[in-house]
């Protein structure tokens, strides 16, 4: 693994990690305020949410499709809190008008516990069982508060970005404190996941992931350690469910559905599901491709939809784009990015290259 | 310990049902005994008309989730797609059916359907939707055998392009544009929109339902057959058991996979037709028909046709009874409490059976 070696490899990455940072860091004093507000702070918030399943697949082998879910929930906890009744207030959910700080501790808990729940119930489903089971559970999440009257129902909880800490105060008047706290969370995020890989839960984490039953010969408790993974996944999630509320202002079970779902994995998979780094790479393609080939007026549209001859709508082409994906490259943008350094180092590239170590990436494998 | 919760939840739930339950009562006032028809005790025909409606519920589960079990036990690949094939069998029997009944395009009554208007468009959707599964099979698993996540991505891709597509074709003739839907119902055959008497506790049932089961019932017994007496079923079971050792003896295994892919492609256009006979089809029961196949299959176990029975009876009864008997707090429309957190015992099952059978009631350990 050498980390911390100064390979070439090592170098280049860093400088253009650094460089990405810098560039993040004076975002609205360089790029367009429709630029940072939408395009890179939900870049920020769905690259936390992808950091969580990209976490869960990378060292634990565990491809979760609940984390839209889980950030949902976290967001309708949110939303459910904060939002006052009365006359021109909000009319959906409990109404509660707890203080936001509160409600934001208490959205992060009760997601991570939930979390910690499903991955009991899963925790003993391996491979591709796991996927089919997560799933099960985000889309029974989606039906619950679309049923649940009570919590929401149908339509959006609305204006919840109304009702913000005092320490962070008014974020709709001033769009770049929020997109400063999705910058610094995302910062929290992959730090404490990379420090989280190296502790001896970590280490054995990636064990149960290789050799599940060596590591449980040896008297770990792989159940748990799965269990746990997906409680600080959840943990992850709810950061990002907590943002995407302040961000979109509002919480539908919509943003929980099937179509959310699978755009979350579609930016795993773009990103490459095997490095962290991957989920905001895949993110920030996700959006920009969503933000602007969304509005290109193809010629020849059909009159079925946007899209020319055959019709249908901007999902077709994300549905393409994610099969040519899995196609051409499961390992995603870092997947090609690592076949051009194998291809580099295979030419009798730079000689240091030889102590790159195998990241795990060979998820897509299994 | 979890064994004694468990047990007693369900000592619960059954005494609750069967004695605990009250009626509302007159005055309108409610207790967590209250229910919409009292225990079996006080309305058996109420229980009765749930017991009736489980078994139609799971004829009707089995055969879309027999397709997707077979499937998956003998290619290990989990059709993301089987969803959007529920749907799309569904619009292809109702497009059918318009040409052969409609004189203007839109709902037909039932004393225009015979019989035959109403199989033909079945077998015809079954034909196109078994063909569509082939292509796939054939074009995109084929030479990725042995990669089930990557199957499970390209079948996901697969399934929001088809389901994009769907949305922007279907239905072509005359929808019943309510609220904007895409809502396409197919008649049944006028001779069996009628109710009869059972004899048994008063109870009058949809003969149509009845008929569901008759044919959920036909389903299984002739994949049964199939499977145990003739070759291609052999050879299915044998590449369940061993695929490897299969295709040294000389099989042909690729084709009995292309067989198999076809009968379980067909089988969700089966259930989509009877989705579109009962009830319609729209755009978002693709999840839904996604969601009870993955429910079936997870807690029936994988690759068993018997577990897809089981777990279909397990499915239905707790989606129905669940919404029938939890309390409704004497409130006329029901909706005040409870029984719209139906859909939370469906995460209940998935929970009791894995916390005690990992692989499924009838599924081989892996």
């Amino acid at each position: 693994m050498s980390r911390g070696a100064w390979t070439p490899r090592a170098i280049v990455e860093r400088s253009l990690g650094l460089a990405a940072l810098v560039i993040a860091l004076l975002g609205p004093a360089i790029f367009s305020s429709y630029f940072t507000t939408t395009i890179l702070t939900s870049t920020f918030i769905f690259g936390i949410a992808a950091a969580s399943l990209i976490f869960l697949s990378a060292y634990g082998g565990m491809i979760s499709l609940s984390q839209t879910a889980l950030m949902g929930i976290a967001g309708y906890v949110v939303g459910n809190l904060v939002t006052k009744g009365g006359a021109g207030g909000e009319t959906k959910g409990l109404i509660l008008g707890w203080d936001p700080t509160l409600a934001l501790v208490f959205a992060i808990v009760i997601t991570t516990a939930i979390g910690l729940i499903l991955g009991l119930v899963a925790s003993r489903s391996f491979g591709i069982y796991f996927l089919m089971l997560t799933l099960t559970f985000g889309v029974i999440a989606n039906y619950f508060f679309g049923q649940v009257t009570k919590l929401g129902g149908f339509s959006p909880i609305a204006s919840i970005n109304l009702y913000m800490p005092g320490w962070i105060g008014d974020i709709v008047g001033h769009p770049d404190k929020l997109y400063y706290i999705a910058l610094g969370v995302s910062l929290f995020v992959y730090v404490l996941i990379r420090y989280l890989v190296r502790t001896p839960f970590g280490i054995s984490l990636q064990g149960q992931r290789d050799e599940p039953v060596r590591l449980a010969s040896l008297g770990y408790t792989v159940p748990l350690h799965r269990a746990l993974a997906f409680g600080f996944g959840a943990f992850v999630a709810s950061l990002a469910g907590v943002l995407f509320v302040w961000w979109e202002g509002q919480i539908s079970p919509q943003n929980l559905g099937l179509g959310a779902t699978i755009d979350l994995l579609i930016i795993a998979v773009i990103g490459g599901l095997g490095r962290i780094e991957g989920a905001w790479l895949g993110a920030f393609a996700f959006i920009v491709i969503n933000n602007y080939v969304r509005d290109i007026q193809f010629p020849f549209a059909s009159e079925k939809g946007v899209l020319p001859w055959i019709g249908g709508s901007f999902n077709t082409v994300i549905g393409v784009v994610f099969l040519l994906i899995v196609l051409l490259s499961p390992g995603g943008l870092v997947g090609i990015w690592d076949r051009v350094w194998d291809a580099a180092r295979r030419r009798g590239g730079p000689p240091h290259a030889q102590s790159e170590g195998a990241e795990p990436a060979a998820v897509a494998s299994s | 310990m979890p064994r004694a919760a468990a047990a007693g939840l369900v000592v619960f739930a059954t005494l609750f049902v069967l004695v605990i339950a009250n009626p509302p009562s007159e005055s309108g006032a409610g207790s967590w005994r209250t229910t919409n028809s009292g225990s079996a005790f006080d309305d058996p025909g109420a229980f009765m008309a749930n017991l009736l409606d489980t078994v139609t519920l799971a004829g009707w589960l089995f055969i879309v989730a027999s397709g997707f079990s077979l499937i998956f036990g003998l290619m290990r690949v989990v059709n993301m797609a089987h969803g959007v094939f529920y749907l799309l069998g569904g619009y292809i029997a109702y497009e059918v059916q318009q040409r052969l009944t409609a004189e203007t395009p839109g709902f037909v009554p039932g004393e225009l359907v015979n019989t035959w208007e109403w199989l033909i468009p079945m077998a015809v959707a079954m034909l196109c939707i078994g063909a569509l599964g082939l292509v796939i099979e054939q074009g995109f698993l084929r030479w990725n055998q042995g990669q089930d996540l990557r199957q499970a991505l390209i079948t996901i891709a697969i399934a929001v392009i088809i389901a994009d597509q769907v949305t922007a074709h279907f239905p072509r003739s005359g929808a019943f544009q309510t609220g904007g839907g895409n809502l396409a119902t197919i008649t049944w055959p006028g001779w069996m929109e009628r109710r009869i008497d059972l004899h048994v506790a008063g109870v009058e049932y949809s003969l149509t339902r009845l008929a569901i089961l008759a044919l959920g019932v036909t389903v299984g017994v002739s994949l049964w057959l199939w499977l145990h007496r003739t070759r291609t079923g052999m050879v299915i079971r044998a590449g369940v058991d061993d695929r490897q050792m299969t295709s040294v003896l000389g099989i042909n295994i690729g084709r009995t996979f292309a067989i198999a892919f076809f009968v379980g492609s067909a089988l969700a256009a089966m259930g989509g037709t009877v989705g579109a006979s009962q009830g319609g089809v729209a755009s978002g029961q693709d999840g839904l028909w996604l969601l009870y196949s993955l429910v079936v299959v997870i807690v029936g176990g994988m690759g068993s046709l018997v577990g897809a029975a089981v777990g279909s009876l397990l499915v239905a009864f707790v989606l129905t009874f669940s919404a029938s008997y939890l309390p409704s707090t004497g409130d006329p429309a029901g909706i005040e409490c409870c029984t719209q957190y139906s859909i939370t015992f469906t995460f209940v099952l998935i929970a009791l059976v894995l916390a005690f059978r990992p692989q499924g009631l009838f599924g081989k350990a892996a």
